[in-house]
């Protein structure tokens, strides 16, 4: 049979050299539980994931990349600010790789590292929900929508008139509150903000 | 009157006060009193989770800890309110040592609470059973299919949801109740949940798809038990059928609003004016107006 023509050179080398190295998998077992290692690539997760659409990196690409200690690359990625954790891929995985806790993880390290991520508006979001989270201990709807529409191009861009106006039919049928409530004990909500973000879990001995 | 305990959640307060109010209503045609957890706080939601793990366990901890001294089952009408507490519950458990600082010096004991899913305790076969003998009309023509969505059932580890691929007690409760109900591949896809605000065209595509499925099967209204799948299905439907260059007219009830309908609720019609997508005209349509 005569040989097919095409070009020789093996498939990989158009991919970067990858240097494996275990420690993030060692990592993510000591700080967030999560046993990378057990995946054996079905991609039961990426055929399952609703988002999968939005995402630079298949959710197999993630924990594949996260087995070789590519935490460069995983930082540089959408994938983990669009995944909604709707927690499809952990239910249907046969390993039960938590891959929604570990991206949690990554994203607690990118935000508490303070640089740039590849979805800005949703880091942003998430903060000033946080922030509204320890002002009151609930969270009043109209002023978590009013401080990100200032932080996102003003209170009369396109985005913020846009949501002004879904605002006022929501006023008419009687769906925005006006006043905030907030919890009595202060002093609980105070004590727990006063912390860093301290939610990755040390090594233990 | 049976008393149980209540989650109600910081939307409840505000843009879902429809599903709360419906809420309110059932409980109250089933003899159920609601006992409000003293003092609760926000769960932590997505951003809790996403940037701060062990806040996230604090501050749904502190909720347990607080219901821990109320009726149980504690009843949580919001998916995501409910798996943030169940996640807290089991972390918890595992861990108590460096996560819990702030919740062991609270009164209750996190791991007494019976945490439920408002869906599931309202379709158990005892409630079904309640709601079809104080049946005042059967919602006869009402052609719907159900929406689950992600929380509730996900993942069934945490959530303990025996059908977490296909859940049925909506499906079981609306058909006792006259409705017709329409089996559905759709029912725990995700809505895109929090996205909506930072990333709406990741939202438009999620309900975009569900609207097609949902029409497809002849479905002429959508039930959720979810407020935030409410919204992401009821607030923007004008918005997503233009994008989309189709119409779609779909509107999207709470299970509470069709229960309180069929149950004779005298404030049932004030519930359903406050959707985006007015339901009036198809429940005028099929003679169901209250």
């Amino acid at each position: 049979m005569e040989p097919r023509q095409q070009d020789e050179r093996p498939v990989e080398s158009a991919a970067p050299e990858i240097r494996p190295d275990g420690e993030l998998m060692r990592r993510a077992s000591r700080e967030c539980g999560v046993s990378l290692g057990a995946c054996y690539g079905c991609k039961k997760c990426s055929n399952g994931c609703p988002l999968s659409f939005a995402m630079d990196l298949h959710p197999y690409q993630v924990v594949r990349l996260a087995q070789l200690g590519q935490i460069g690359e995983l930082k540089r990625a959408r994938t983990i600010w669009v995944c909604a954790s709707c927690q499809t891929c952990l239910t249907r995985c046969p390993n039960q790789v938590d891959l929604p806790r570990f991206m949690d993880w990554l994203k607690q390290e990118l935000a508490m590292e303070g640089g740039p991520v590849p979805e800005e508006k949703t880091l942003l979001f998430h903060r000033i929900f946080l922030r509204e989270v320890a002002s009151r201990g609930r969270v009043f709807e109209g002023s978590l929508m009013g401080r990100y529409m200032l932080a996102t191009g003003g209170a009369f861009g396109p985005e913020a008139m846009k949501n002004a106006r879904l605002g006022l039919a929501m006023f008419r049928r009687g769906r925005l509150k006006l006043m905030p409530s907030r919890i009595r004990d202060r002093r609980w909500l105070r004590a727990l903000f006063a912390k860093p973000a301290h939610g990755q879990r040390e090594a233990r001995p | 009157m049976t008393e149980v305990g209540y989650y109600p959640g910081c939307s409840l307060e505000a843009s879902a006060r429809d599903y709360a109010e419906s809420i309110e209503g059932v409980a109250g045609l089933l003899g159920l009193k609601l006992v409000e957890v003293e003092d609760w706080n926000c769960c932590g939601a997505s951003a809790g989770h996403s940037l701060d793990h062990a806040k996230s366990v604090n501050l749904a901890g502190r909720n347990l800890a607080l219901a821990a001294r109320g009726p149980q089952p504690l009843v949580v009408p919001c998916a995501l309110c409910f798996n943030r507490l169940k996640t807290a519950q089991a972390e918890l458990a595992q861990d108590r040592s460096e996560l819990v600082a702030e919740v062991a010096g609270l009164a209750g004991d996190p791991q007494q609470v019976q945490v439920r899913e408002l869906n599931g305790f309202l379709t158990s076969a005892e409630m079904i059973e309640a709601m079809e003998s104080r049946r005042k009309r059967s919602l006869t023509g009402l052609k719907l299919v159900c929406y689950y969505g992600c929380q509730g059932q996900r993942p069934p580890k945490i959530t303990g949801h025996p059908q977490y691929e296909n859940p049925t007690g909506m499906d079981r409760l609306l058909d006792r109740l006259g409705a017709t109900v329409i089996d559905w591949p759709a029912k725990t896809d995700c809505c895109g949940a929090s996205h909506s605000v930072p990333r709406p065209d990741l939202v438009f595509t999620l309900v975009g798809r569900l609207y097609d499925e949902a029409s497809r099967r002849g479905a002429e209204a959508i039930v959720t038990g979810c407020q935030m799948c409410q919204a992401n299905l009821d607030l923007y439907q004008v918005e997503i059928a233009a994008a989309q260059g189709r119409p779609v007219d779909l509107p999207v009830f709470y299970l509470t609003e069709l229960a309180g309908l069929a149950l004779g609720h005298p404030q049932a019609g004030r519930w359903l004016g406050r959707h985006m997508v007015d339901p009036r005209p198809l429940l005028a349509r099929l003679g169901l107006t209250s």
